[in-house]
């Protein structure tokens, strides 16, 4: 099997402490911002990041979860059925520095369906993008992260695998892998 | 991934239970969706829906145009009054006029049984049963079942009572189907008139007295007497049958405990149910309501990702 880390445990644990200082570089008090992170696997990174924000800084910053499933591009377009997640914004995003948070940027379609889906929720000052892993030269749309992990190049049929121990992982781990060889 | 064992949604009786739960799993997602403040998503924006009535409604039409709308598809309405049919049109002839102008699914209530099936047959387009005769109405199943879903948790062994005029209600049997398929149990109760002769064979219990069937339930869905469709007299009159069968606060207090009250609309207030029980804290009436266009959402949702 073609599997190749990019990130171990200990890797990932320094570049979540950098992406949390530069987002106490921007951010300063964190009073008027938030967190959004996007389901399914963005949330995972979402609550990473949350608590290093309050170990670093001692603040709790409002976390909520995004589903963008009914605002894709391509409903009816695939296979298989589309079938959502569950949203969970338990605050108020008017006028508040929204922090968007998703493990890998592709296409960028996700994140064009997450900014429709959050707008449904009120109109922020200002929307900053956070990914781990961004794979570039891959981008369909003009959307580009302010905080990125790692660049990763990738071809197509190369995906990448964010493992976490909280979704039954042994370790945390970052992963490029052949798509044949991911299991459906 | 899951999705449907079907293109059409004509009847509970072909789901599977694993369809049903997959339609409320869906129904939870558009629930918080409704309570957004900007209520719409636009899954079906590509999508015209033509809602086809040709018997009255207020509150399934309501609750599907409501629903089609959150989903940003194109809504076109169609009631029977005022209509060709008048001038002796046939269904198929009507419903394919309507699908020329580039339409991609039905949803029908007609007063014949069978004929959302005869038109699923005949047609492209998905079509949902929004009623038809005495026959079924499966989203109003699934939205009561959905609604005690909610409120206990699950309908695993809960005990289910369906109360009223059996014979003529399509909300009983989709209900009876529903339930029994999520593993609840049914019984109906009603004058020996208004219950069909060979309904336990559907594996529920039968109960004329309304006090013993009350005792027994976790939850009592209250039918409306359907004097419409009823070309022979089953009872009396409407005082003796609400003396009977009718629900009021005393008869609820009187129980040694506390039951849930459900009622399909719309209500007869003072023939099946009193003001004072289909307004009690047992009441969950108007949930039903807010319920349907969640559910309905789902069954929409759901059925355009099979029209690929």
């Amino acid at each position: 099997m073609h599997k190749r880390l990019i990130l171990d445990s200990r890797l990932l644990d320094i570049t979540i402490t950098r992406l949390c200082q530069q987002l106490i570089e921007n951010h300063d008090t964190f009073e008027q911002s938030v967190i959004l992170g996007l389901q399914p696997k963005g949330t995972f990174l979402a609550k990473h990041i949350q608590s290093k924000l309050q170990e670093l800084t001692g603040k709790e910053v409002p976390t909520g979860y995004l589903d963008t499933t009914f605002y894709r591009d391509d409903f009816r377009r695939r296979e298989t059925p589309l079938l959502a997640n569950t949203t969970h914004v338990p605050f108020i995003i008017e006028n508040k520095k929204v922090i968007l948070i998703d493990d890998v940027l592709f296409t960028g379609r996700s994140i064009r369906a997450a900014l429709d889906a959050m707008i449904a929720f009120g109109r922020p000052r200002k929307v900053e993008l956070l990914v781990l892993i961004d794979r570039k030269y891959s981008r369909d749309l003009p959307i580009e992260p302010h905080y990125v992990g790692q660049h990763v190049n990738t071809i197509l049929s190369q995906r990448v695998l964010v493992e976490w121990t909280e979704k039954g992982a042994t370790e945390n781990a970052i992963w490029l892998v052949d798509t044949q060889d991911i299991p459906a | 991934m899951p999705s449907l064992s079907v293109r059409h949604l004509l009847g509970i009786k072909d789901l599977t239970r694993e369809d049903i739960e997959l339609i409320f799993e869906t129904a939870d997602t558009f629930k918080e969706v409704i309570n957004r403040p900007i209520k719409k998503v636009p899954s079906l924006r590509d999508i015209t829906i033509a809602n086809v009535f040709f018997e009255n409604s207020t509150r399934t039409r309501l609750s599907f145009e409501l629903a089609e709308k959150r989903l940003s598809a194109d809504v076109i309405n169609f009631s029977s009054s005022g209509s060709s049919v008048k001038k002796g049109e046939t269904l198929l002839d009507t419903v394919n006029n309507i699908l020329a102008m580039k339409v991609d699914m039905i949803v029908m209530r007609h007063s014949s049984p069978g004929a959302p099936h005869y038109l699923s047959k005949h047609i492209k387009a998905n079509v949902v049963n929004a009623g038809d005769g005495t026959h079924e109405h499966p989203t109003q199943a699934l939205l009561d079942a959905f609604s005690i879903r909610e409120k206990l948790g699950g309908l695993e062994g809960k005990k289910i009572a369906i109360i009223g005029d059996i014979l003529h209600s399509r909300v009983a049997l989709s209900n009876i189907f529903c339930l029994q398929k999520l593993g609840a149990e049914v019984m109906v109760c009603g004058p020996i008139t208004l219950i069909p002769k060979y309904i336990q064979e559907l594996g529920i219990k039968v109960e004329y007295d309304i006090r013993k069937a009350l005792q027994w339930c976790d939850v009592a869905n209250v039918l409306r007497i359907q004097l419409e469709r009823q070309q022979i007299k089953y009872f009396p009159s409407l005082r003796e049958y609400s003396l009977y069968y009718g629900i009021d606060k005393n008869l609820l207090d009187s129980l040694n405990k506390e039951i849930i009250l459900m009622h399909p609309g719309p209500i007869n207030r003072g023939v099946e149910l009193t003001s004072d029980a289909a307004d009690s804290q047992h009441s969950i009436i108007l949930q039903q309501v807010e319920n349907g266009v969640s559910v309905r959402m789902a069954v929409l949702y759901l059925l355009a990702q099979m029209n690929q």
